[in-house]
C-alpha cells in the first residue's frame, strides 16, 4: 500500500471514497457473510440458553480454564497480525518477506488448534461431552464448529505461504493471499465474540 | 503513521485489551456492578472493530460490506448483552 492510501485508510467514513474496493475474492466475502450470520445466530441462541438455565451454564462455564482461553485468543490476534503484516509485505513486493509472515500465522493458527485439542482431551476425560447438559452441547458444537474453520483457514494460510513465492504473488498481484487472509481474520472476529461470551462471564 | 506501525499497534492494544478481559473474568468482577461486564464486551467490540475495519480493511472497502460487517458486530454485541442482563 503507498503512502497516499495509507493515509486515506485512516479517515472515516470511507464510503464516498472512488477507490472503495474489497481486499480479496467476492465470493469468498459472501461466504464470510454466510458464516457471520451463522455464527451471530448460535452466539444469541446460545445466550438465550443461558438466561434459561443459568446454574447449567454456571456449572459449566465454571469448569472452562480462563488462562486458557485468554492465551489462545492471544494466539488468534498474533495470526491475524502475521497475515496482515503478510500482505502489506507481499503488496511491497517481497514475496519471502510475505510468506514467512503467512508461515507465522499458520503456525499460530496450529498453536491455537493443539491447545484446543487438550482442552477438548481434558474436558472428554472429565467426563465432559456433548450429552452431559445444554451447557456441554453448546459448548461442543460452538467451539468445534469454530475449531473446524480454524483448521481450514490454516490449511489455506500454509497452501498460500507456499504458493506465494512460487506463483510471484508481490505488489498488485496480491488477490489470493488478500481472499485467504479475509478468511482467516474472519475465524479470529466470531473468537473475539466467542471468548467473552464462554470464557470470561462464567 | 504507516499501515504496519499502525497493525503492529493494534495488535498489542488488542493483546492488551484481551489481558484485561481475562483480569475481570478472573476477579469475578462481573458478577456485581454493571461496568465489569459492558468493559469486557467494549473490549470485544474494540478488537471486533480493530480486525474488520484495518485488519480486514473494511475501512477502504464498499460502504456495504463494512456497515454489514460492523452491523453484525454492534447487533450481536448488544443482543447478548441484553440477554446478560435479563438474567442477572
Amino acid at each position: 500500500m503507498t503512502a497516499d492510501t495509507t493515509t486515506a485508510s485512516a479517515a472515516w467514513p470511507a464510503s464516498t471514497r472512488e477507490d472503495a474496493r474489497l481486499a480479496g475474492d467476492l465470493a469468498m466475502w459472501l461466504i464470510i457473510g454466510i458464516e457471520m450470520l451463522t455464527f451471530g445466530l448460535m452466539f444469541i441462541v446460545f445466550s438465550f440458553a443461558r438466561m434459561r438455565e443459568p446454574a447449567v451454564f454456571h456449572a459449566g462455564q465454571a469448569t472452562l480454564d480462563l488462562h486458557l482461553g485468554a492465551t489462545n485468543t492471544a494466539l488468534l490476534l498474533t495470526g491475524s497480525w502475521c497475515a496482515a503484516r503478510a500482505v502489506q509485505a507481499l503488496r511491497g513486493g517481497s514475496e519471502r518477506r510475505g510468506a514467512r509472515w503467512l508461515w507465522g500465522a499458520a503456525g499460530f493458527g496450529v498453536a491455537f488448534l493443539l491447545l484446543k485439542s487438550l482442552e477438548y482431551r481434558a474436558k472428554a476425560s472429565a467426563g465432559y461431552d456433548l450429552d452431559t447438559d445444554t451447557f456441554w452441547t453448546f459448548y461442543y458444537l460452538l467451539t468445534g464448529f469454530h475449531f473446524m474453520h480454524v483448521l481450514a483457514a490454516v490449511l489455506l494460510l500454509a497452501g498460500i505461504a507456499w504458493l506465494a513465492p512460487r506463483r510471484g504473488w508481490q505488489g498488485r498481484n496480491t488477490h489470493a493471499p488478500e481472499t485467504v487472509t479475509a478468511f482467516w481474520h474472519m475465524v479470529d472476529l466470531l473468537w473475539v465474540v466467542l471468548f467473552p461470551l464462554v470464557y470470561v462471564l462464567r | 503513521m504507516s499501515t504496519a506501525q499502525r497493525i503492529d499497534r493494534l495488535w498489542w492494544a488488542m493483546l492488551a485489551a484481551t489481558a484485561a478481559s481475562w483480569w475481570i473474568g478472573e476477579t469475578g468482577l462481573w458478577t456485581g456492578p454493571l461496568w465489569p461486564l459492558l468493559i469486557v464486551f467494549g473490549l470485544s467490540l474494540f478488537k471486533g472493530l480493530a480486525i474488520a475495519l484495518d485488519f480486514m480493511e473494511l475501512r477502504g472497502a464498499p460502504a456495504v460490506w463494512r456497515r454489514f460487517v460492523v452491523g453484525w458486530l454492534l447487533l450481536v454485541i448488544l443482543v447478548i448483552v441484553a440477554l446478560h442482563l435479563g438474567s442477572r
